[in-house]
């Protein structure tokens, strides 16, 4: 039977045994609740061999694509090192450059030791020396040592007024991740995709459409950024370009001031979405909307795809 | 002789219908406000598995699960109407998705069972 790596601990399977059972067995704690592979209480991450497709059965591409897995019904057929989903490894990166975006947009880039292995669109979350951390979306594309992350710098925000202020070139931050489940999964390049953020939202889903053009995407890619009025834009100059170079690519600036709010302005311009995929990124209240609006519209579940930015207790 | 969840066609079925139901329950003025500002995801695999045991899948839900996973809804005055309303939507949706109507009252039957749980009576 093959052997289960649990946390170090090394379980052989025993015939007919879900891994739940196994790790039950052997005194792990794990949540559970159905046991029927539905309410995904037992959602694991394996980080060592393949679970059996059967046990990612009902989720989403992005989750079964980085190797989660439904404990209670997966019977391995293989030896398996799994573990809970968590927020990924540390590794030490170091400031080398930042500039202003907007007036409240930071641009930050970092120079890793090892490469990060993130899918454009997905966050990190960055430690400072004193341990303060924040979470920040990923705006650059995997392909070398720098990382590039979008910074809203709000007032009294400890951490974004820091790497706006004082905050040098080499001076040291430790990163942990990459996690986060919204990026693009190639498998249907005619599929049309819709790309929704407010606020530095825009970081994941600039990645997210360089990402999906680069892998060679052709069905239509619509990305709304939605801002109070035009100070909230940016990058406008390089989507723009982006979609002067790529004609089945628009770019659509969404300002509360002068278009309504964005929920609206998508009922008007995409009112049925049946068939297509969607990126939502932004503050959590309005991507809940965005994602129910996308949804009402006759986009499937399973392809929407989102992070909303949980602020943290005290401002960052 | 199939049970009722091979009948419906298992796991499949549970998936073809999720976002069909789902749907109806958030247009719904009678329910909608109960899932106002609950994050999709989460509601959508809680949907699943409801489905899953209203279908007579493999769900092991006990009725103090039940209770206690409404009891928060029962305090902003979750009632009769609203569970009549649910079943309504669950059967509508089930027609819609070619069901015969005899499996429709087996799964009306089932998700019936709960009432008192789920209101905590």
């Amino acid at each position: 039977m093959p052997f289960l790596t649990w946390d170090g601990q090394r379980v052989e399977m025993r015939p007919t045994e879900t891994v739940l059972d196994a790790l039950l067995r052997v005194g792990v704690p794990l949540s559970h609740s159905c046991r029927a592979g539905v309410c995904q209480s037992c959602l694991l991450h394996a980080t060592q061999g393949a679970a059996p497709q059967g046990s990612q059965a009902g989720l989403k591409p992005t989750l079964a694509g980085q190797g989660y897995f439904l404990a209670c019904v997966c019977r391995p057929d293989q030896d398996l090192t799994a573990e809970l989903p968590g927020p990924g490894v540390r590794t030490i990166t170091r400031l080398v450059a930042k500039s202003w975006l907007s007036e409240t947009v930071l641009r930050v880039a970092l120079e890793c030791d090892e490469p990060l292995h993130h899918r454009a669109g997905q966050y990190l979350t960055l430690f400072r020396i004193d341990g303060l951390s924040r979470s920040y979306s990923i705006a650059s594309l995997p392909d070398g040592m720098i990382i590039e992350l979008h910074v809203r710098v709000i007032p009294n925000g400890r951490m974004s007024n820091w790497l706006a202020g004082t905050a040098n070139p080499g001076t040291e931050l430790t990163a942990q991740g990459p996690a986060g489940n919204c990026f693009y999964m190639p498998g249907a390049p005619e599929q049309p995709l819709l790309l929704v953020g407010t606020g530095t939202g825009l970081a994941p889903l600039y990645g997210i459409v360089r990402d999906a053009l680069g892998q060679g995407h052709t069905g239509p890619i619509w990305l709304y950024h939605g801002a109070l009025d035009e100070r909230g834009l940016y990058l406008v100059h390089e989507l723009e370009e982006l979609a002067a170079r790529h004609p089945h690519f628009r770019y659509r600036p969404a300002l509360l001031s002068r278009d309504g709010p964005l929920p609206q302005v998508l009922q008007a311009a995409h009112p049925k979405l049946a068939g297509w995929r969607g990126f939502v990124c932004g503050d959590p209240q309005i991507v809940d909307v965005l994602k129910k609006r996308l949804f009402l519209a006759g986009m499937a579940s399973r392809e929407i795809n989102s992070d909303a930015f949980v602020p943290t207790a005290s401002p960052g | 002789m199939p049970t009722l969840y091979e009948q419906l066609g298992g796991s499949a079925a549970v998936e073809a219908a999720v976002d069909v139901f789902y749907r109806k329950v958030l247009i719904d003025d009678r329910i909608s406000r109960f899932f106002d500002g609950v994050d999709m995801d989460r509601q959508i695999a809680k949907q699943k598995a409801f489905l899953t045991m209203a279908f007579g899948g493999p769900a092991n839900y006990t009725g103090q699960d039940m209770r206690r996973g409404h009891a928060h809804l029962v305090e902003r005055g979750l009632n009769d109407s609203h569970f009549d309303a649910v079943v309504e939507l669950l059967g509508a949706s089930l027609t819609e998705l070619g069901v015969a109507p005899d499996l429709i009252a087996q799964v009306a039957a089932i998700a019936e069972s709960t009432r008192a749980d789920v209101l905590g009576r």
